[in-house]
């Protein structure tokens, strides 16, 4: 089919069209992907209305910086930058299971000639693709040859990808003048301390300047690094987040600080992260017992931390490899054998219809919670409760409760609907907690909500949440998040202020170790 | 005598490569090897033989006691 006619046809704000419009590239392409139904998670506050301009439109292609770019676009990472500059306490390089996954683990190392070709596959096949990073799995800046070799080859042949790189910033000042030539527009830097004696807890070594520094030396240095680098980027107009892991009794407190020595050196986004720690990976932090945080804490440190500045929630703590919407990964079907017996044709204008009807997607979307939110005008109430919902995507309650690998989670009141995070219940490598019955399992995730919202939910499962004191909610099946949680707020409320029921609050909940897995 | 890297340790992540003064290191069958021919302990060149002190796993870059003692030129 020719490319003007899908663009036509991708400008009609109708979902029908939309998947026609999918269907049309996958015929063209000859492959089966189904496109828009991958499992998307939700993000951070970070909508239109609260970012400058010229930031939002940096960003609202970009799964990992934009709430609603994520539902809609997707990532890949390519593994091309094995070395490390600096040893992490929460990191082990020498694990890779299969079925593992977190930051700073692959399958298999790629050179930038391999990883560009796979970058052209994935986009051709994949038409939301829109970005691509490089995020180790060890640091691109200690890596710096082979991290702008693949970026020049990337910007060369897909000019329409955006590029990004996530670091730990121990080598960023020398580097961020190539960064910017590279036209890289978004950087991550993992900043954990800003306070060197805490840092020592962290980071048991860097290498800098051929000799290894150890202790609160090491940590000084790296701390520097890192808030001159920042600084550097930010003068640049590169757009900088800054990703904190938040490991309870060592820096969680300190995080409040972090936070406010980033924003004041130009980050436009804070994402605190739970450590992932568990003895079987092998960390330090694994087989010294240090714990990671429940969902209480973790949230009551990211409301702490917002203020003028976006916090980040949606962070799935994906792979250095990862492929697809942020909580789905593809990348076993871009394996090097398989991208390099695929013939690529690179089609930029089909991609931009894609893209387009993505657009008119969002816009549907965000006139709907408008419409409900206007609803809740003229109420007033303290109530402040969690939902969870279970979702595949496209910002609608479409997902069985049984088949759900993970759910959403919104904080409602008079204000409106806001996503705070999301929290696995996959079972998979989990020490503990092989043999348990995973209805228990989801409960524990979610035992801080007052309701679930699912497509479809089976008698058992329904009343066992009940008797937890969970509500299951399916009368909004197929409908849109935001709209569907602030209408049932809405006779929550109600039902309260009518006595027919009582509100009560809600407990902590666990965050489960370990980030999402490829496992289908 | 001169460093070797325990092969069952190495991760492949290739730090050490670059790092090395006598271009002594390269890859084979997946994990990094040091000819022992080049290697100099980093003596003349640095504090610390790099490779050692770049890899992320402790005890992994180590001196080879089958090979005497490096003698830096007089």
């Amino acid at each position: 089919m020719d490319a003007s006619v899908q663009h036509e046809q991708a400008t009609i704000p109708d979902g029908d069209k939309l998947s026609s419009v999918m269907q049309t590239i996958a015929e063209h392409k000859g492959c089966g992907t189904s496109g828009g139904s991958g499992k998307a998670s939700c993000g951070s506050g970070a909508g239109e209305n609260d970012l400058p301009p010229e930031i939002w439109e940096k960003v609202k292609n970009h799964p990992c910086y934009s709430e609603e770019a994520h539902h809609h676009y997707a990532r890949m990472h390519v593994a091309v930058a094995p070395a490390c500059n600096i040893q992490c306490n929460y990191c082990n390089r020498k694990y890779d299971c299969a079925n593992e996954s977190r930051p700073g683990v692959v399958s298999e190392k790629l050179s930038p000639e391999q990883a560009a070709k796979k970058v052209l596959a994935v986009a051709s096949t994949i038409p939301q693709m829109t970005v691509l990073g490089i995020a180790g799995p060890g640091d691109p800046l200690a890596n710096p040859e082979k991290t702008f070799k693949t970026f020049e080859l990337i910007a060369r042949t897909a000019p329409d990808i955006k590029l990004c790189l996530s670091t730990n910033g121990l080598a960023l000042p020398d580097h961020v003048d190539t960064i910017a030539g590279f036209n890289v527009d978004h950087v991550t830097i993992t900043i954990n301390m800003v306070d060197p004696e805490i840092g020592a807890k962290i980071y048991p070594w860097v290498f800098w300047k051929h000799k290894r520094y150890t202790g609160v030396e090491a940590a000084k240095l790296l701390t520097d690094r890192q808030l001159q680098g920042l600084e550097m980027l930010t003068e640049r107009g590169i757009l900088c987040k800054v990703n904190s892991v938040m490991i309870p009794g060592v820096n969680d407190k300190h995080l409040v600080e972090v936070n406010k020595a980033v924003k004041s050196r130009g980050a436009f986004l804070h994402n605190i992260m739970p450590l992932i720690s568990s003895p079987e990976h092998g960390t330090v932090f694994g087989l010294t017992g240090q714990r990671g945080p429940t969902a209480q804490e973790l949230k009551a440190l990211q409301d702490e931390c917002e203020g003028e500045m976006n916090m980040m929630r949606h962070c799935r703590q994906c792979r250095a490899d990862a492929v697809g919407l942020l909580g789905e990964d593809r990348s076993a079907e871009f394996t090097t054998d398989k991208i390099m017996a695929m013939e690529v044709n690179y089609d930029i204008d089909s991609r931009k219809a894609y893209q387009e009807a993505v657009e008119s997607e969002r816009v549907a979307k965000v006139v709907a919670r408008q419409e409900e939110l206007a609803s809740l005008a003229g109420q007033s109430s303290d109530i402040k409760l969690l939902v969870a919902v279970a979702t595949k995507g496209s910002g609608l309650i479409n997902e069985h409760f049984g088949h759900a690998k993970e759910f959403q989670v919104y904080e409602l009141s008079t204000a409106g609907a806001k996503f705070v995070g999301h929290r696995r219940v996959d079972l998979y490598c989990q020490g503990g907690y092989g043999d348990e019955d995973s209805l228990e399992t989801v409960i524990r995730a979610i035992n801080d909500c007052h309701a679930v919202f699912v497509a479809k939910i089976g008698g058992c499962p329904k009343s066992d949440l009940q008797a937890a004191g969970i509500e299951p909610v399916d009368q909004f099946a197929h409908e849109f998040i935001e709209k569907s949680a602030i209408a049932w707020f809405k006779s929550y409320l109600d039902k309260v202020n009518s006595g027919e029921i009582q509100h009560v609050v809600r407990g902590d909940a666990e965050i489960r170790q370990g980030a999402l897995t490829s496992a289908a | 005598m001169t460093l070797k890297i325990i092969a069952s340790q190495c991760t492949s992540c290739s730090a050490c490569e670059p790092e090395c003064p006598n271009v002594a290191i390269s890859e084979k069958n997946g994990t990094f090897v040091i000819d022992p021919k080049k290697c100099t302990e980093c003596i003349g060149h640095f504090d610390e033989p790099q490779c050692a002190a770049v890899c992320p796993v402790d005890n992994t870059c180590v001196i080879d006691n089958s090979f005497p003692r490096y003698q830096p030129p007089a």
